[in-house]
């Protein structure tokens, strides 16, 4: 009796529910997606993600948006910069450091507050403005950064936006992907504190957070009223969970309470797919490199050297190693990216061709290079550390090259590669073994060998410096046109290729693993991912 | 016996200062900076030198003890680098979760270590002893994150009755659902209690059986089962101390258990505290951890003054 009464209570309660997510149109049918995500807590939630490439693509591009966005519809060509929340935008011909963005009309925050131009500089000042009563330092922390061109900002009418950039920097919209815009309304309503704003964050995403646990688990339901319909996901729900250690990351999968999980470690990919989940991956900017001191004293400056190292890696044996999951190393970008362009070295395995160029530079079984290089023994994205080293350390033995490694933890070897390579703590090592995130101009070729970037006042790590190079950067941020600066932007990684200014190892494939159940996916070559498109089975 | 609970009380307070320097210290002596976990990778010297003065981490270390241990005291444990959240948050949520493991795991480990130390001890020398010290000793012996993973192995992935990883959804309930992700860690964390408060036993029962005045129990024609209630009030202290230590370990959780079962208690805090080189957590969740043990072996040293009089003489 009880039952029966509940039973007619809950439809009672539940219908007119239905009949509302009917009259939306959207079919709310896809069922629930558990993601076991590497990290170790919810990334942060106000709009401008911790936690790195996963923080953003997780929690930032699902319930915020930006103005300007990656294009994560094909996983067959890699991602270029599409309109966001600005549909489009331009540099003043006569002043380059003037950009108008024009916005998007008629979206709104989850909380129902129009999206202005209002907002844009709100967010700005969130973000850089240290004295703007919004101002969040741990938002700041991760963009301020970010948008190092931006030099000043104004509101020009209610969907233009004026953006004046400290000089001429033709990367800026690259910069602006990275900014998401939160919820002034919301601010305010939560009593103007970040704290609050945290536990029910409103953006203009495609999704909405709707549950937050710290460090256990936050739940998302897709923004029905989302601008881009396309976009308007077709799950019901979608939980991320923080799994940060990758044992569990596959016990979780292959035990049934988690859908798909992010990086499986190697050695488990095997049972992973032995018990039938599936694995995907495919190219991304992310490279893994022996990044080298160009100090007076460093060996690495003869380009015999450099590009006989490059030379004496069997690549495909690492690729063995690594269970397939990495494309070797032609250049400084993967073979795929639209800045390879045509280097004229070819990094390949030559065994011989190595010892020819070291013995040119005057070495041989009589006399071994010695060099120290400094490696992690984990850390976020680098893969297999400690055997991928050991395995460069046979292959340069091969031709004389003798590695002492200076292994340091992780955190402090971040540390040390902002110090760069004068700095006492590298214990005189002469190159830096780190994982780069290389999906834009600035990431990808400048901050890495800028003469003005030298660290510690950048992340030029060893100093580089070459007039040449600096003007190739100079071109890239004075090129406007999309094309145009592709054009720079491939002759630049011609030069990082042809002068062997790294020892270029691998590419990372962001391999992923899931269950048959999840349907939809297409895993664009970016570090971003649409989750809209997926549904459960 | 309140002055001896007063006197003990007197030695705490020391202790705990020590051990507040200590974990102060710790934390600060390894190499790397702390800000790393919440500063953008590239972010310029500037942008360092002003973080780290926003967090207090510029000014002398005996300053930023005095102040951290001055806030301490008054329950402000600061805020966590990596999440922002106050500490005291954290690691009150932390404490509850690892308190219902270290209970489920308790209730497992204390009875059957106690009965089969007791079972070796009397049979000492027996089939009886051997096989149940063989037991006890594979579960010292195993390295039981490495049992957590074969359990997973087995009823997660293989047979599919148990989940693998979490406390469940949402906030601990006494259902079904929520009991399920405490077998496997409980059973795990129990394993090496069981084997120690076994072997403790054992040793205890056998040597107290061996002492003349059990034998002189005997002699007055004493009923074995009248036997054994002297010998377990003479057991009981070092029993008492050794599962107070066991529980301190149980709740201290160890970080390898919790890391393996993904449960969010006081281990996997402080295993992701040391990942992310977050001092504030690391140095609340330790500080409360010794506190703690001290505070538990204080309440040991009291149950045992209670249960025999020559410790409170003594």
């Amino acid at each position: 009796m009880l039952k029966k009464a509940l039973r007619q209570a809950s439809f009672a309660v539940a219908l007119p529910f239905a009949l509302m997510l009917g009259a939306s149109g959207h079919a709310y049918a896809g069922g629930t997606l558990r993601i076991g995500m590497t990290a170790a807590d919810i990334p942060l939630t106000t709009g401008q993600t911790d936690q790195g490439g996963e923080g953003q693509r997780i929690m930032g591009y699902t319930v915020y948006d930006s103005l300007v966005e990656w294009d994560l519809a094909s996983a067959d060509k890699p991602s270029g910069l599409v309109p966001g929340l600005a549909t489009e935008w331009k540099v003043d011909e006569a002043d380059k450091t003037k950009w108008t963005f024009k916005l998007r009309e008629g979206v709104t925050f989850h909380d129902g507050a129009k999206f202005t131009a209002e907002d844009v500089v709100w967010n700005l000042d969130k973000l850089l403005k240290t004295d703007a009563p919004q101002y969040d330092q741990r938002q700041s922390a991760q963009g301020k950064s970010r948008i190092p061109a931006v030099a000043s900002y104004k509101v020009i009418d209610d969907y233009t936006v004026e953006i004046i950039t400290k000089a001429p920097d033709a990367t800026l919209p690259y910069q602006l992907s990275w900014i998401l815009m939160s919820s002034r309304a919301n601010w305010e309503a939560k009593g103007k504190s970040w704290d609050e704003v945290a536990k029910a964050p409103s953006g203009t995403g495609p999704w909405k957070l709707t549950a937050f646990v710290p460090r256990e688990r936050a739940e998302m339901v897709p923004n029905v009223d989302y601008w881009d319909k396309a976009r308007v996901p077709k799950l019901d729900k979608m939980v991320l969970i923080p799994l940060p250690e990758p044992n569990a990351r596959s016990a979780a999968l292959m035990s049934g309470q988690v859908d798909w999980i992010e990086a499986p470690a190697p050695d488990t990919i095997p049972a992973i797919k032995g018990a039938g989940y599936t694995i995907v991956s495919n190219a991304y900017p992310h490279n893994w490199t022996w990044h080298l001191s160009r100090l007076p004293d460093s060996p690495w400056n003869d380009i015999r050297v450099r590009k006989a190292a490059n030379l004496a890696i069997d690549r495909e044996g690492m690729k063995e190693l690594l269970g397939g999951l990495m494309i070797p190393a032609k250049g400084f970008f993967p073979p795929s990216s639209q800045w390879f362009g045509k280097p004229t070295f070819e990094v390949k395995y030559d065994l011989d061709a190595a010892k020819a160029l070291m013995k040119e530079a005057g070495y041989g079984p009589d006399k071994h290079m010695k060099v120290k290089a400094l490696i992690s023994p984990s850390g976020s994205g680098q893969m297999l550390p400690l055997p991928m080293n050991e395995y460069i350390q046979q292959s340069l033995a091969e031709i004389w090259i003798d590695v002492d490694f200076v292994v340091v933890e992780w955190n402090q070897m971040i540390n040390l590669w902002r110090a760069g390579a004068t700095d006492p703590g590298v214990q005189g090592a002469m190159s830096i073994n780190f994982t780069y995130f290389i999906q834009d101009p600035f990431t990808g070729l400048i901050r890495h060998l800028a003469s003005e970037l030298k660290a510690p006042n950048g992340t030029n790590w060893g100093h580089y410096s070459d007039p040449e190079m600096d003007k190739l950067f100079s071109e890239i941020k004075n090129t406007f046109d999309p094309e145009k600066q592709d054009e720079v932007m491939r002759r630049t990684h011609e030069k990082f290729v042809n002068d062997a200014l790294f020892l270029m190892v691998t590419h990372d494939v962001a391999p992923r693993a899931m269950s048959t159940k999840v349907k939809g996916y297409v895993q664009a070559q970016n570090w971003f991912q649409n989750f809209s498109s997926i549904t459960m089975e | 016996m309140l002055i001896y609970f007063l006197r003990r009380l007197l030695y705490v307070c020391p202790v705990a200062l020590g051990v507040s320097i200590i974990c102060f210290l710790l934390v600060h002596i390894a190499p790397g900076d702390p800000l790393t976990a919440v500063m953008a990778v590239d972010a310029t010297a500037q942008e360092q030198a002003a973080m780290r003065a926003a967090y207090g981490l510029d000014k002398p270390l005996p300053t930023q003890y005095v102040i951290w241990l001055g806030k301490a005291v008054q329950g402000d444990l600061g805020k966590s680098i990596a999440s922002g959240r106050p500490v005291a948050d954290e690691v009150v949520r932390a404490v509850q979760n690892s308190l219902l493991l270290a209970f489920a795991a308790s209730l497992l480990a204390f009875p059957i270590g106690t009965a089969l130390g007791f079972l070796a001890g009397y049979f000492r020398d027996s089939w009886i002893d051997r096989l149940v010290m063989s037991v006890a000793i594979a579960g010292v012996s195993l390295p039981n994150y490495w049992l957590g993973i074969v359990l997973v192995i087995i009823f997660s992935v293989t047979l599919g009755w148990l989940p693998a990883m979490g406390a469940g959804a949402g906030d601990w309930a006494w259902d079904l659902e929520h009991l399920s992700h405490l077998v496997l860690p409980a059973i795990t964390l129990a394993v090496v209690p069981i084997g120690i408060v076994a072997r403790t036993m054992r040793a205890l029962v056998g040597e107290i059986y061996s002492m003349d005045f059990v034998q002189a129990l005997y002699a007055k024609g004493l009923e074995p089962l009248d036997v054994l209630r002297h010998v377990i009030r003479n057991v009981a202290p070092t029993g008492l101390s050794v599962m107070g230590i066991q529980l301190g370990y149980l709740l201290g959780g160890s970080i390898l258990i919790e890391t393996v079962f993904n449960w969010p208690g006081t281990g996997f805090l402080l295993s992701n505290a040391i990942f992310q080189r977050d001092l504030p957590l690391l140095q609340g969740t330790i500080l409360v951890l010794a506190l703690f043990f001290v505070t538990l072996n204080l309440a040991v040293d009291v149950a045992q003054a209670a249960i025999d009089p020559r410790i409170k003489r003594s």
